[in-house]
């Protein structure tokens, strides 16, 4: 990953480099690399508060049972997806609670919590080498979004002078349930032609 | 416009119905917040001061101009692509990306909104992979990278039609 970025980084900057001397915008490139350093503790600071909110209130909701119930709800779905393993074992627990915490967008909880889910998993695949189709499944769940409340992205749009920074909120619920059903019926029909 | 009361209300009664020391949480979860936000700093220092290089250098307004034919097509704005494009690789990337698309257009314009959903209904697939994977030792990742990005390409459209659909 870090690989991925250090080349992403690379070719960014100097990309812009040969594209303004290409374009003569060479004096604008220079106040954007300086002024681009400025955005970014701007923008950290409007998100800030924001995001402080969200997180504080999200210690709330997480001490008053959410994640219990959410977990609850999640279990009986979770066994459908994933037959290699049996329901209220320690890897369907790990991964209960990882996606949970991925609802909540307990984004700092939910990395740990899913290396521990995977661990759980890779315990009882038979395949060894590969991931079996329950772990796929699991990976892919977690590279769709299922978060409910994305505070950074409505902390970014209030940093940007929205009137309404949660009012795209029901569109982005909307596209993640159908992406996340794409991704699940994919893995699904994927895993059958093997 | 609820959305924000709204859930400030629920959190709070329920908190209080299971006698959870309100204020006290309250401090504990914003001082993971602010921890968080100090995390993603460096990365999102350096990738707002690319994303705001490509921008001055006149590289996406080149780009959104080759590749709005293809967008059009499909009913992506050209602008919002390389939004697109980044999601999947970088957290802080699509965040500085989005950030710029924001402050250029709106944040309450089709751009903007489209764009912000665009980030919003994603995540970080290569991210997400590397780091699961990687944690068990696993190089072969089967079927997981075309489901996942099939998905990630679903979204994409999706946002962009969601937004014009019902706004």
């Amino acid at each position: 990953m870090g690989k991925i970025l250090n080349i992403l980084w690379f070719s960014m900057l100097i990309l812009s480099v040969v594209c303004a001397v290409c374009t003569g915008r060479m004096e604008e490139l220079s106040a954007a690399a300086a002024g681009g350093a400025d955005q970014a503790v701007r923008l950290l600071l409007s998100m800030a508060g924001v995001m402080c909110l969200w997180t504080g209130l999200l210690k709330i909701a997480e001490r008053s049972g959410a994640t219990a119930v959410i977990a609850r709800l999640l279990s009986p779905l979770l066994s459908v997806l994933m037959p290699d393993y049996e329901k209220g074992s320690e890897a369907m627990q790990a991964v209960s609670a990882n996606i949970t915490a991925n609802i909540l967008g307990l984004g700092n909880a939910a990395t740990p919590l899913g290396v521990k889910a995977m661990k759980e998993l890779q315990k009882n695949n038979l395949l060894r080498t590969s991931p079996n189709n329950s772990m796929v499944m699991f990976v892919v769940i977690n590279t769709a979004s299922v978060q409910i409340i994305p505070s950074t992205l409505a902390a970014i749009r209030q940093a940007a002078g929205s009137s309404h920074p949660f009012g795209v909120l029901p569109y982005i619920w909307m596209t993640s349930a159908v992406t996340l059903f794409v991704g699940v019926v994919l893995a699904k029909l994927f895993s059958l032609r093997r | 416009m609820f959305v924000l009361p709204g859930v400030i209300a629920l959190v709070l009664v329920a908190g209080l119905f299971r006698k959870v020391p309100l204020f006290e949480c309250f401090q504990e979860g914003v001082r993971e917040g602010v921890r968080s936000l100090f995390s993603i700093a460096p990365s999102l220092v350096g990738l707002v001061v690319a994303v705001t290089m490509l921008q001055a250098s006149g590289f996406f307004d080149l780009l959104s101009g080759w590749l709005s034919p293809v967008c059009s097509a499909v009913g992506i704005p050209p602008e919002v692509l390389p939004l697109g494009l980044m999601r999947p690789v970088t957290g802080s990337g699509s965040y500085a990306m989005l950030h710029s698309l924001l402050e250029t257009y709106g944040a309450d314009s089709f751009i903007g909104k489209a764009a912000s959903v665009m980030a919003g209904s994603t995540e970080t697939t290569f991210y997400a992979i590397t780091v699961y994977y990687g944690a068990v030792g696993l190089k072969n990742t089967r079927h997981t990278l075309p489901a996942a990005l099939l998905a990630d390409f679903t979204g994409m459209l999706l946002a962009c039609w969601t937004v014009r659909l019902f706004s």
